[in-house]
Parts: structure tokens; C-alpha cells; sequence
């Protein structure tokens, strides 16, 4: 089957719901079933962990997923790996190119000395919230707390680091309608903060609306190109689909 | 090539206050105290240290690699950098580095990272997070894998592309380079004195370090 769709074909679809710029979100996706993001204006930052579902001390894992893969950056091909050597997700279509994993999320703090004092009693829903309280709240659901929060995905944020290690900001990195793909290889737990990147050096809070949709995929065959990207996802997937055998 | 700051201390070991050997791959689990310096010392060269540093005193806040990588806007840690905790506040500061560069994206080995990165045969090995699990399952401070994330490594060079590549580097560290860093709060330090045997960065030779610490000085 081919998995680069868009658009989805109707058969496919399972349901689809508006994540506002700013916002947070949970919820579980099944082996098999895929999650499209879409950047609706060009300036969304997506702050993602995933859980095993049924065994939630299994999380992703940044530095396993960026070792396995040679990579410091996330595009098609790739895959989140958990601390458990289980491949959770996969990017099998990616329109933007480049996703962050090494800058972590916004805090409160941060938010307010960045974009100034905007609080529920002042604003209602259009108050400035921040990634890792927004994680923190979708955790909470789920019994989790400040100990699961480890290194996040940033899905549309792009750092460049320089030889010395210096960090840049990409502001082009996204556009309009720009999305990323990811195929589930097990039943997870996704936790998502909309909330600004950390490093996004732009004054004004304006995070992008994201769009999530979800269908039905399949489960990955012999010739997949997440599965056969390197020899070290070939045994994450082998590993991966014993769990369900 | 990058130029490294090397930073080197005054400190003398026979006025420590503490002095011992990690072998290689054996955890080691000590507090840190407000003020007090704590150096780590390459005894052979270019031996990976992983380690995690938590709050004394609530440990749901804990070192933070990427926290430390967004305060100083650079991914790595030398002379200078403050090791950020998950709650944004410094946990200790690099004060003196004769090394010029440590990791804190390669996070830890595992048995079940090393058969995706090696081979599958490779789960019996001896691994970081193995160390960290017996260590803590000895310790009676109430922490679990829950609170094992992403760590230090403490003599590790590992490059990131402008590209966005990750390479493993040859080491950039020798027999007797050190990095010493000031409490900034009281701290739990645990260590994993690395026992990866299938990579080439510790020329497939895990080696013993030593670990100091010095009280405050005398207001």
C-alpha cells in the first residue's frame, strides 16, 4: 500500500480534530494507524513524547532514536524509537523536512519574560500557555507526571548547529499546510504541546493551529522505507513485531 | 577545526574531602553538597562518564540535557555551561575543563539500544543503564528506571553536522584530562563509568575513573 497519501482517501479516515496554536493534547494511536500534523499558517511548533500504552514506563527515547540513526534531526525515514529498542513511530511522509529533537519545550517562566503577561482572567482561551506545563496537564491524565517528562520532538522547528555547537533558529523551516506523517508500529500514548518553540526568536506569541488526522494505514511491509532506512531499523522493526506475534 | 577553552583548576587533590576510583563499568552514587567542587578525572583516556544529577532533596527535579542545550543556545558542555535542571534552574556549573568538550545527546547504552545498534545477540552485554538500574535498586532514595533520562557524557565527543548528522568522533580526551563543576544545589550524583564494549570511542577498552570533591572555600 502506498503510504505517502494526500489527500487521504476517504476510506481510510478515522477522524480529525483542530489543535489551536498554544494548546495541548492526548490521546492514543494504534499499531497500524497513522497521525498526519499539519502547520496551518507556517508558524507551528508541535511538542510530542510517546508512550508504550500498555506499559507506559516504555517511552520515547531521544538519544536511542538519534544514535540507532546517525541523525540529530527528524525527516521522512526515520523512526522514534523508545528506551526499550521498539520502534513506536515512523515518518513515512514528511512536506517540511526537518523536526528538532534536541531543544526541549518552553516553560512558564520562559513565556513571560519572552512574550509578557497574558493570563486567563485577562485574555480567556487566547492567554499565552507553555509546552512543558501543556505536557504536564496531558500527562497528568494519564497518570504520569514531572518524572515522564524526558527529551521531546519539536515536529516542525528546525535548530542548526554550527562546528562550535552554537544553535540558529530556522524561521522558513515551515509553511502553510506543511505536514508529517507518523505511522504507529505499536499502541501508544501521544502527548502534544502546540505551544512556541523555545528558540523561536520571533517577539510576537503567535503559535500556528495545528491539524491533527488520523487513518488507517496498515502495518509496515518488507520493502518499507522507514524499516529498511538502515540495518539498525530493520532489527528496531523485527523487535517491534514480535511484541505482537 | 574548533579551538577548545581549556580551563584548568588550582585545586589540589591531597585537600579533598573525597577521593575514590570508579572501575570500569561499576554506577557510583553520591550527594554533592551546595559550594562544593566536583571533578571527574580521565585516568586512561577517552572513557565515556554517564551521569545524572538530581535535586538532594526532591528528585522529580533533575538534570536536564535539554534544558542545558536551550539556556546556552549550543549543544556542548564545557568550561562555563550551567547544567540546567527540568525545573530551568542551575544544578551545578563547569568551572575548569581540560578536555574542551562533552556530550549530552548520546544519552546512555542499553541492552536493548545495543541489539538495534549492534547486532540482537548483543543483549546480554554489560550496559549503562543496567549500572544506573542496580545502583538506584540499591539505593534507598525511592528512584526507578521512571527517573532515568537523558545524561551527561562526561569526556564524549559527539559531533552534530550543520546538516543534522550525528557522528560518534574520535575522543578528544586523554590520560589525566578532567572537568570539574561547583554545586549549585545540593545534588545526587549518579554515575555509570561506561561498559560499552562494541564501540570504537574508548578503543573497545572501559577504563577506571577518579572522582574528587572539594568543600567550599572559607568565606
Amino acid at each position: 500500500m502506498a503510504q505517502n497519501l494526500n489527500p487521504i482517501p476517504p476510506e481510510l479516515f478515522l477522524w480529525e480534530e483542530a489543535l489551536p496554536g498554544g494548546c495541548h493534547w492526548s490521546g492514543i494511536l494504534r499499531r497500524g494507524n497513522a497521525l498526519r500534523l499539519t502547520d496551518m499558517s507556517g508558524r507551528a511548533n508541535v511538542s510530542a513524547l510517546f508512550y508504550n500504552a500498555e506499559e507506559k514506563l516504555e517511552r520515547y527515547n531521544m538519544p536511542d532514536t538519534l544514535k540507532a540513526q546517525h541523525t540529530a534531526h527528524l525527516t521522512m525515514g526515520h523512526v522514534c524509537y523508545s528506551d526499550m529498542g521498539h520502534v513506536l513511530c515512523s515518518l513515512i511522509a514528511d512536506s517540511c523536512g526537518w523536526h528538532d529533537t534536541v531543544c526541549g519545550t518552553s516553560n512558564a517562566a520562559m513565556v513571560q519574560a519572552k512574550y509578557g503577561e497574558s493570563s486567563y482572567q485577562t485574555h480567556r482561551n487566547a492567554m499565552h500557555r507553555n509546552g512543558r506545563d501543556g505536557l504536564l496537564v496531558e500527562l497528568g491524565k494519564w497518570g504520569l507526571g514531572k518524572r515522564d517528562v524526558v527529551p521531546n520532538v519539536n515536529f516542525f522547528s528546525k535548530v542548526v548547529a554550527d562546528e562550535a555547537g552554537k544553535l540558529q533558529f530556522d524561521t522558513a523551516n515551515s509553511r502553510p499546510g506543511a505536514y508529517v506523517d507518523l505511522r504507529f508500529e505499536m499502541n501508544v500514548l501521544v502527548v502534544l504541546s502546540a505551544a512556541p518553540h523555545p528558540l523561536d526568536p520571533r517577539p510576537d506569541y503567535a503559535p500556528g493551529d495545528v491539524m491533527l488526522t488520523a487513518w488507517k494505514t496498515g502495518t509496515p511491509g518488507a520493502d518499507d522505507v522507514c524499516r529498511n532506512s538502515c540495518a539498525e531499523n530493520q532489527r528496531g522493526f523485527y523487535q517491534t513485531e514480535i511484541l505482537f506475534r | 577545526m574548533t579551538t577548545f577553552n581549556l580551563v584548568e583548576s588550582s585545586l589540589d587533590p591531597k585537600t579533598a574531602v573525597y577521593d575514590a576510583v570508579v572501575n570500569a563499568g561499576d554506577p557510583w552514587i553520591h550527594e554533592i553538597r551546595t559550594g562544593q567542587v566536583f571533578r571527574i578525572l580521565d585516568l586512561e583516556g577517552n572513557q565515556a562518564v554517564d551521569t545524572l544529577f538530581y535535586n538532594a532533596y526532591d528528585p522529580e527535579e533533575r538534570y536536564s540535557a535539554v534544558d542545558t542545550v536551550r539556556a546556552q543556545g549550543a549543544l556542548y558542555l564545557t568550561t562555563g555551561t550551567q547544567l540546567m535542571s527540568t525545573e530551568g534552574r542551575a544544578m551545578l556549573t563547569i568551572t575548569a575543563d581540560t578536555c574542551g568538550r562533552h556530550d549530552t545527546l548520546g544519552g546512555a547504552c542499553s541492552c536493548e539500544s545495543n541489539t538495534v545498534r549492534y547486532a540482537l545477540n548483543k543483549r546480554p552485554m554489560h550496559s549503562c543503564r543496567d549500572s544506573f538500574l542496580h545502583a538506584l535498586a540499591h539505593y534507598d532514595g525511592g528512584l526507578t528506571k521512571r527517573d532515568i533520562t537523558s545524561n551527561i557524557n562526561f569526556f564524549m565527543n559527539v559531533p552534530v553536522t550543520p546538516q543534522g548528522g550525528l557522528t560518534f568522533a574520535d575522543g578528544v580526551s586523554s590520560p589525566g584530562k578532567y572537568v570539574e563543576m561547583r554545586a549549585e544545589m545540593d545534588v545526587l550524583c549518579l554515575i555509570s563509568n561506561c561498559p560499552q564494549l562494541n564501540n570504537p570511542c574508548n578503543a573497545y577498552n572501559p577504563t577506571p575513573v577518579r572522582v574528587l570533591i572539594w568543600n567550599a572555600p572559607e568565606q
